[in-house]
């Protein structure tokens, strides 16, 4: 029988505010354990919760950009639940009334839009982490992690397969990204996702018996957890077996999951409202003023890549995917003056090799949006090679240089000069009668060779459009 | 005189006036817990030290300055206010060791005021109970009859001020927890308005409910008292941005067109009839000196200790929860496993009282009771709400009694829960409305005292605080019970 696989996804995103959702703590990864705490956010008896504010206009922003509902008016509530990285011994979450409810997100699927609903989107504060110390008997917990902001979206079991969850995924975070509301940094847990997956025999209409799977801590992660979960489901199927509603824990590097919990050994959190805050409330202007602050988002983008500036699918989803990069191609596009094809080009090869190598930021590079421009336009003029653009490309990075001394101090400037080269080609020519024969003979690969000395007399600098057409003239005159 | 027998105004006179000194003060109620407290056991921790060490400062800096008119004044705190350095116990073996590294914001305001803290006052167990029975520590006896309750939870805080061991005192008042205590120990206690004082640093017990307030021996000690605490905090949500009046100053005991509003809910079968008696007859020397007496219905009452013991035991459970033998506090010693660490710690950390109340709060929010408990409770406490509103179109103040009956034998309910919590009828629906009142003595039954509640509107402590001190000006400010 074939069958079909649903999958529905709940993902944290740890938010970017300065400091905690309930105290003043600092809100920052990797420092040193139990620093960034104080009595609040480590629960000590008697204190007491405020709200960041910031927290609710991150995650109402999150709610505009997946064409949610915003309810303007709504409370927080508590999770009950004992853990020793949860000093309270409760979550403050939201339960029954999220701030955002009823949106969707368009993912591409081979070359075609797909919708994804999201249930519904609640702020809630973050646990602490256990640590296990092997010089210790036993375990140690860091609180640095308790009450940072999160965002919790919750989709519809609307993916279809572990692609479609991956490019689910790479949506949301490239929106996170976009709107700037979290770092998106998979390594520092950043992001994290819970999966359900449930299969069902193609052509059926009601789902089948759901199984969430915890610990999935990576985007890849989630597409291998999502495949051995549902051929583990068909083939129980196959074999006659029923499936339960079970909690399961996927073990990467293992690649298989085991069995957390039963339906019947689900918590109960006992979710009730949170006495101590108010009812959040925003009001409708506000609302609106943060739908209207929004930037243009990644399919947009991509559309008007496509459409406006003719990149291909590809091109535009590769740039549109990062933002850094994205950036620095829309300051280059806006700044004008060489084509949205060389643009591209560039951001994706030279620049996208730099980021990625050096893992920075380009805009804590040296390069910026004139220099890049710059650089093309030269090129695209027949100013310089595109070689000499790479090397000057290095210069500023490695050095900041100046783009016209460079040129100058390294001798980059191009030679078009039909005599000038043609003297050069007669010279590599006589130098090289083997290859001249060669070509004569019949074996036209000794084309690229003669092209490639007559560049390497000119030290890089003859044009190698304009050098190969005079090489072409003398071989066949 | 003893220094320790007068009151808060009268000290704060005599301090400014140079006439004693903090130090002198301080020590004489030191020595009166010294040599009262074995019988009363109002204290939990006395530090000696430190208060006298406080006093000489003060001293030292009245020579220099204008000091705030309870400078220098010794208080108690009950032990589940947060007191940096200072144990905080919540008379619970769970917290038999904690001191907190932080204070309370009443504390950071009963020291900007350079009062000087005496110690730590006994309590029902996390504020939970009505008699001070259910302290881990020890019992308190009623200043008025050792072999009497004082009422509870904060039964050492009126006990200490009835005996003279502290001139006044904070407690905390979750349903009931300062009136009944006030009302047994004849001294005055006021609950202010949900949000007039910040909760911050008061370790929770049900945190839409609980409230500090004070306790003196009269009724202008409480006044200026509230004075020192009332007032917004940033670091409470649910307290109220506004501005205070200087409630000393404008204490005022006419009662001239007041309108006194009479409940009947409130004069019911459960309520003692000498008790009744002397409310009423309180009342009518108020109508007498010009107020006016007004009947009036609260219907949903019957309803109200229900859906208080619900609620409370709900956010109970819940505010407990952090009590779990990980960071601080009682920890099991022999354990196998996680689970079983947090299972034997709270089995022997918490007394009967605290685990019935986390397993009652536990049940009305599981799955499946939820709406049939929390939220018709949370139903009820928007009716009672809409009662008073309705009856406060007609009258100023609400006039009850604190307590149906007077001081009740230490362990004559302590079998019976249900007994023991019916003794907070009177008591609770000012909670679940977020109302203030006040109890003030009002006379004797059978020679223990017993309490006229005041309930008034949101915000109208200077309301309570005047008609209270016209009850005051008929009966007599309270002085130090010999024991």
């Amino acid at each position: 029988m074939e069958y079909e696989t649903i999958v529905g996804l709940e993902v944290h995103a740890e938010l970017n505010t300065k400091t905690k959702i309930y105290c003043n703590c600092k809100n920052a990864f990797g420092l040193e354990v139990n620093t960034q705490i104080c009595p609040i956010c480590t629960g000590m008896p008697g204190t007491l919760p405020t709200l960041n504010e910031k927290v609710v206009e991150y995650a109402v922003k999150m709610g505009h950009a997946t064409n949610c509902s915003i309810n303007n008016v709504c409370k927080q509530d508590r999770k009950n639940y004992f853990y020793p990285d949860l000093p309270k011994a409760y979550q403050i979450s939201q339960a029954d009334i999220p701030l955002c409810e009823n949106g969707y997100v368009e993912i591409m699927m081979n070359g075609e839009e797909k919708r994804i609903g999201i249930t519904r989107i609640h702020i809630e504060e973050d646990a602490g982490k256990m640590l296990h110390n092997d010089a210790f008997q036993g375990s140690l917990v860091d609180f640095n992690r308790c009450g940072v902001p999160l965002i919790e979206i919750v989709s519809e079991p609307d993916m279809r397969s572990s692609a479609e969850a991956k490019a689910y995924l790479d949506t949301l975070k490239s929106i996170l990204q976009y709107i700037d509301i979290s770092d998106c940094k998979m390594q520092e847990g950043s992001i994290r996702c819970d999966v359900n997956v449930s299969v069902r025999p193609k052509g059926s209409t009601e789902f089948g018996k759901r199984v969430e799977m915890k610990n999935v801590n990576s985007f890849s992660g989630a597409m291998r957890a999502i495949d051995y979960e549902a051929n583990r489901q068909i083939e129980a199927l196959e074999r006659g077996e029923e499936i339960y509603q079970e909690t399961r824990r996927w073990d990467d590097q293992k690649g298989m999951n085991i069995l957390l919990r039963s339906k019947e050994d689900a918590q109960d959190y006992r979710y009730f409202p949170e006495p101590d805050l108010t009812t959040i409330y925003m009001p409708l202007e506000r609302v609106e003023e943060l739908k209207n602050s929004l930037p243009e988002l990644p399919n947009a983008k991509i559309k008007r890549y496509v459409k406006e500036l003719g990149l291909s699918q590809v091109d535009a989803e590769l740039i549109a995917e990062n933002l850094p990069r994205c950036r620095l191609f829309d300051e280059c596009i806006k700044l004008g003056g060489c084509t949205a094809k060389n643009v591209s080009n560039w951001v994706l090869a030279d620049v996208s090799k730099y980021m990625n190598e050096t893992g920075k930021d380009i805009a804590d590079s040296n390069l910026t949006a004139e220099k890049l421009v710059k650089i093309i336009t030269l090129i695209e003029s027949g100013k310089i090679s595109n070689n000499s653009g790479k090397i000057i490309f290095e210069e500023i990075i490695q050095n900041n240089a100046d783009i016209d001394k460079v040129i100058e101090e390294k001798g980059l400037v191009q030679i078009s000069d039909d005599s000038a080269i043609e003297k050069l080609v007669n010279e590599v020519m006589a130098a090289n009668q083997k290859s001249v024969d060669d070509y004569r003979g019949g074996k036209t690969n000794a084309l690229g060779f003669l092209v490639g000395q007559c560049m390497k007399a000119s030290k890089g600098q003859a044009n190698p459009a304009k050098c190969k057409e005079l090489v072409l003239k003398y071989l066949n005159g | 005189m003893e220094l320790y027998e007068y009151s808060a105004h009268e000290l704060s006179k005599m301090l400014s006036e140079k006439k004693c000194s903090s130090e002198e003060l301080t020590k004489s109620v030191l020595d009166r817990a010294a040599a009262t407290d074995e019988k009363v056991g109002a204290y939990l921790t006395v530090c000696a030290e430190e208060a006298l060490k406080k006093a000489r400062e003060v001293d030292e800096k009245r020579a220099k300055e204008t000091l705030h008119p309870l400078a220098g004044i010794p208080i108690g705190i009950k032990d589940n206010i947060s007191t940096k350095g200072l144990l905080t116990t919540c008379a619970s073996k769970m917290l038999y060791n904690y001191v907190p590294p932080f204070d309370a914001f009443v504390m950071k305001k009963v020291n900007a005021a350079d009062m000087v803290v005496t110690g730590k006052l006994n309590m029902d167990e996390f504020a939970m109970g009505s008699s001070t029975e259910n302290s881990y520590f020890k019992k308190t006896h009623n200043p008025h009859n050792l072999d009497c309750v004082p009422g509870g939870s904060s039964g050492g805080s009126a006990a200490a001020v009835a005996a003279g061991s502290a001139v006044i005192s904070l407690g905390s008042d979750t349903g009931g927890s300062i009136r009944m205590p006030a009302s047994y120990c004849g001294v005055v206690g006021l609950k202010p308005t949900y949000g007039s004082v910040s909760r911050y640093g008061l370790v929770a017990f049900a945190s839409s409910l609980d409230q500090i307030g004070p306790f003196g021996r009269n009724v202008t000690d409480t006044a200026m008292l509230y004075g020192v605490i009332c007032g917004h905090d940033n670091m409470d949500a649910t307290s109220a941005d506004r501005e205070y009046p200087d409630f000393t100053a404008l204490l005022n005991s006419d009662v001239k067109g007041l309108k006194i509003g009479i409940p009947e809910e409130y004069y019911g079968d459960g309520v003692d009839n000498s008790v009744k008696e002397t409310v009423m007859n309180a009342v009518k020397e108020l109508e007498k000196q010009g107020a006016q007496i007004v009947n009036i219905s609260l219907p949903s009452t019957g309803y109200a200790l229900n859906a208080y013991y619900i609620i409370s035991s709900a956010e109970a459970s819940s505010n407990l929860a952090r009590f779990d033998g990980v960071k601080y506090g009682y920890r099991t010693e022999n354990y196998d496993s996680l689970i079983d660490m947090y299972e034997k710690t709270r089995s022997e950390g918490f007394g009967d009282e605290v685990k019935r109340r986390i397993m009652l709060g536990t049940f009305v929010l599981s799955s499946g009771f939820f709406d049939a408990y929390y939220k018709k409770a949370k139903l009820v406490a928007i009716e009672i709400v809409k009662e008073f509103n309705a009856a406060f179109e007609k009258c100023d103040v609400i006039a009850t009694p604190a307590t149906p009956a007077t001081a009740f034998k230490l362990g004559e309910n302590i079998g019976d829960p249900t007994k023991m919590y019916a003794a907070d009828i009177c008591t609770v629906t000012v909670n679940i409305a977020g109302l203030p009142a006040i109890s003030v003595p009002c006379g004797r039954v059978n020679n223990m005292p017993v309490g006229l509640q005041f309930i008034g509107r949101k915000f109208s402590e200077q309301t309570l605080l005047n008609a209270a001190l016209a009850v005051e000006n008929n009966y007599g400010e309270a002085k130090p019970v010999n024991v």
